[in-house]
């Protein structure tokens, strides 16, 4: 069985060598279609991304703001499946080679099963899972069938998390930990993140399981800034809103491509 | 076997939980602790049972319904949820809720509404108590509930269109829990139903369960006050079900029947019946009965009521139908309105549609309660319902 929770280390492993963060974009598996969102990650990993997030739709996605809930809406209509996001999952992990992480909500998990669902994301070839509604207190069942895998578990904090509830997320030992940067939903802001510097420090107090930083980090500034204070970025909202905007996957590509390499290079600080 | 409390992990057996985002978690945990103070605190009892009484106008009474008795056969009693100000149960909860985020300090309130009715009463609490309010509301509810939107404006709250999914109660519940996840800090979230993450079922129980308290002591069985056989009561999300049922769960004698909308029917797939005909997953942050798909995604409910209008359903509901402490079944959408017409026509009460699905299914069933006392939940009343009706009617 691979070992995704060992690919997540690795990575982060090599990059805190490099004296560097990590880059994860997001996107939604699927958009503009599942041939075409393949072609669109293997640019991004070319790019410089070191990972990828991709999200499973989900119709009712309550951590999204606009632009991923549309992109959602969309994959759904064309009809994505768990089994469709899967595939693209395990297309993008054979072109690209890096550590990719299955994102979606718990419910599509809880229906098909958990260890049915996280076998098979592992058979998929995914590193790990993160689900937005899954707060640590609901968390073992799930990190319990991510064991089972060999899959890497995400659990999350947020600026408003106290110091009982990060205890609890450090003991639960996840592959790492997704720090929510600002309090809100997924989408893009005009300024930095106030939080990273705090959030990573009442981490780096308890533990040293690697910290990445999401949610409104959207432009290359903002990435440098979060890298700064954590092992890695994850930008969603602006990636997915160039892929919507695009009248093609190439036209997609050619947005992505730059924006892409502007971000790996804030992201080695 | 009824709980008292949910667990620690907020399940009612099962059911319930908090899958609600990071964020909001501490929020809820706080709403616990501040709920549990202010529930045993006589001096927030005294200043809601206060309202209740001067604002509200409770107890609202229970009144017989003495030429549909006649007409069904049964002895049938409407607990008149209608007479509350503005028109249903929902300001038990809000006035409720209200005075606890008044307690822990928020400025800022938010909710959602289907039939406009929670919108109206959580507008009408902000407007009591002086909070700043928001309701997010389906864009397809904005059109049929015209009426209550205006009342809203009128309150002083910005009601706040929903375009996303079926425009519907759904969309606006993760609307405001979006909003709810960008504002916790100043901002406290009155749902308005015993679903969504823990505490929230179990709370606005607690502020529901008024109802059926009251009826235990209208309906005592002292002479020309039997204590019913059968309460009858509509589930959108199950709060006024809740309310009037929850004193009654356990006692043998009473049978309590709740009532999902089965739309279309049933068997053209566009219903709101989570309980009799959806399985267990987790909508709005609690594990309970809901309408799904084969990939676990959310289904559009159907019903001319945009109260039942849901695919979810509060998790104690859920609890108590895999206990067999309460039986649930539905009537259509053209049974409703039939009842709303009959209600009308003989009582002198226009009924609000929700509240309709109780009485056709009393209507249906009636031969087989006949002599029995039966409860009807008129949980509201029918004005904002009456241009729907009209144009149903055609
Ligand atoms: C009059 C009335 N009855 C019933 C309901 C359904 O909600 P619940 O099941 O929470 O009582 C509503 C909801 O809007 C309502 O307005």
């Amino acid at each position: 069985m691979a070992d995704g929770r060992a690919a997540l280390t690795a990575m982060f492993a090599s990059a805190r060598s490099e004296g560097r963060a990590v880059l994860l974009p997001y996107l939604t598996a699927g958009l503009p279609d599942p041939d075409s969102s393949v072609e669109i990650f293997a640019a991004m990993a070319a790019a410089g991304a070191d990972g990828f997030e991709i999200g499973i739709p989900y119709s009712d996605p309550l951590m999204d703001g606009p632009t991923i809930m549309e992109a959602g809406e969309r994959a759904l209509k064309r009809g994505m499946t768990v089994d469709r996001s899967l595939d693209v999952v395990r297309s993008v992990v054979e072109r690209t080679g890096v550590p990719v992480l299955v994102m979606t909500y718990v419910n599509p998990v809880l229906h098909r099963g958990i260890d049915a669902f996280f076998g098979a994301a592992a058979d998929a070839g995914a590193a790990g899972v993160i689900l937005a509604d899954l707060p640590v207190d609901e968390a073992v069942p799930f990190v319990d069938a991510a064991t089972r895998q060999g899959l890497g578990m995400v659990l999350f904090v947020a600026p408003t998390t106290t110091a009982g509830r990060l205890e609890k997320v450090v003991a639960a030992d996840p592959a790492f930990v997704y720090a929510i940067a600002e309090v809100g939903v997924t989408g893009e802001r005009d300024r930095a993140s106030v939080n990273t510097a705090s959030l990573a420090a009442s981490l780096r107090e308890r533990s040293d399981v690697p910290v990445v930083f999401g949610v409104g980090i959207a432009s290359p500034d903002q990435a440098r800034q979060a890298a700064a204070d954590g092992d890695g970025v994850i930008v969603g909202t602006a990636i997915v809103r160039r892929v919507l905007d695009a009248d093609s996957a190439r036209a997609a590509i050619e947005e992505l491509t730059p924006f892409v390499r502007d971000l790996a290079s804030a992201v080695r600080r | 076997m009824k709980l008292e409390r949910p667990d620690s992990a907020g399940r009612f057996g099962s059911f319930g939980g908090s899958f609600a985002p990071e964020t909001l978690m501490p929020a809820l945990t706080e709403l616990e602790r501040a709920f549990t103070e202010a529930w045993g605190d006589p001096s927030f009892r005294e200043e809601l049972d206060g309202l209740l009484a001067s604002f509200v106008g409770r107890p609202t009474p229970a009144h017989r319904a003495t030429r549909l008795s006649d007409r069904l056969g049964i002895d049938l009693w409407l607990k008149r949820e209608d007479l509350a100000h503005t028109g249903a149960h929902k300001i038990n909860n809000t006035v409720g809720q209200g005075l606890l985020a008044k307690r822990m300090g928020k400025p800022r309130i938010i909710a959602e509404t289907g039939a406009g009715q929670h919108g109206v009463a959580t507008a009408t609490a902000a407007a009591l108590l002086g909070f700043e309010c928001a309701v997010y509301m389906g864009e397809k509810d904005i059109e049929r509930q015209a009426l209550n939107v205006y009342r809203m404006e009128l309150l002083g709250t910005e009601v706040i269109p929903v375009t996303s999914g079926s425009g519907t109660l759904k969309d606006a519940v993760s609307a405001a829990l979006r909003d709810w996840v960008a504002s916790v800090e100043n901002t406290h979230y009155i749902i308005g139903s015993v679903v969504g993450p823990h505490p929230f079922p179990w709370m606005v129980r607690e502020f529901q369960k008024v109802i059926g308290e009251e009826l235990q002591g209208q309906l005592d069985g002292s002479k020309g006050h039997p204590r019913p056989d059968v309460i009858v009561a509509p589930v959108g999300g199950g709060s006024n079900a809740m309310g009037v049922f929850y004193p009654y769960v356990g006692d043998t004698s009473v049978r309590l029947v709740g009532v999902e909308a089965a739309g279309l029917g049933i068997e053209t797939g566009h219903h709101g019946a989570s309980l009799g005909h959806g399985s267990p997953g987790v909508l709005h942050g609690a594990m309970s009965y809901m309408l799904q798909d084969a990939e676990g995604q959310v289904l559009e409910a159907h019903s001319i009521s945009a109260g039942l209008d849901y695919p979810g359903v509060g998790p104690e509901h859920s609890y108590f139908k895999d206990a067999g402490l309460v039986e649930y079944d539905s009537v259509s959408d053209t049974e409703a309105v039939g009842a709303l017409h009959l209600l009308s026509s003989t009582e002198g009460i226009i009924p609000a549609l929700e509240s309709a699905h109780a009485l056709a299914w009393i209507t249906r069933e009636a031969a087989s309660l006949s002599g029995k006392t039966v409860v009807l939940n008129l949980s509201g009343r029918g004005d904002k319902d009456v241009q729907q009706v009209a144009a149903f009617d055609g």
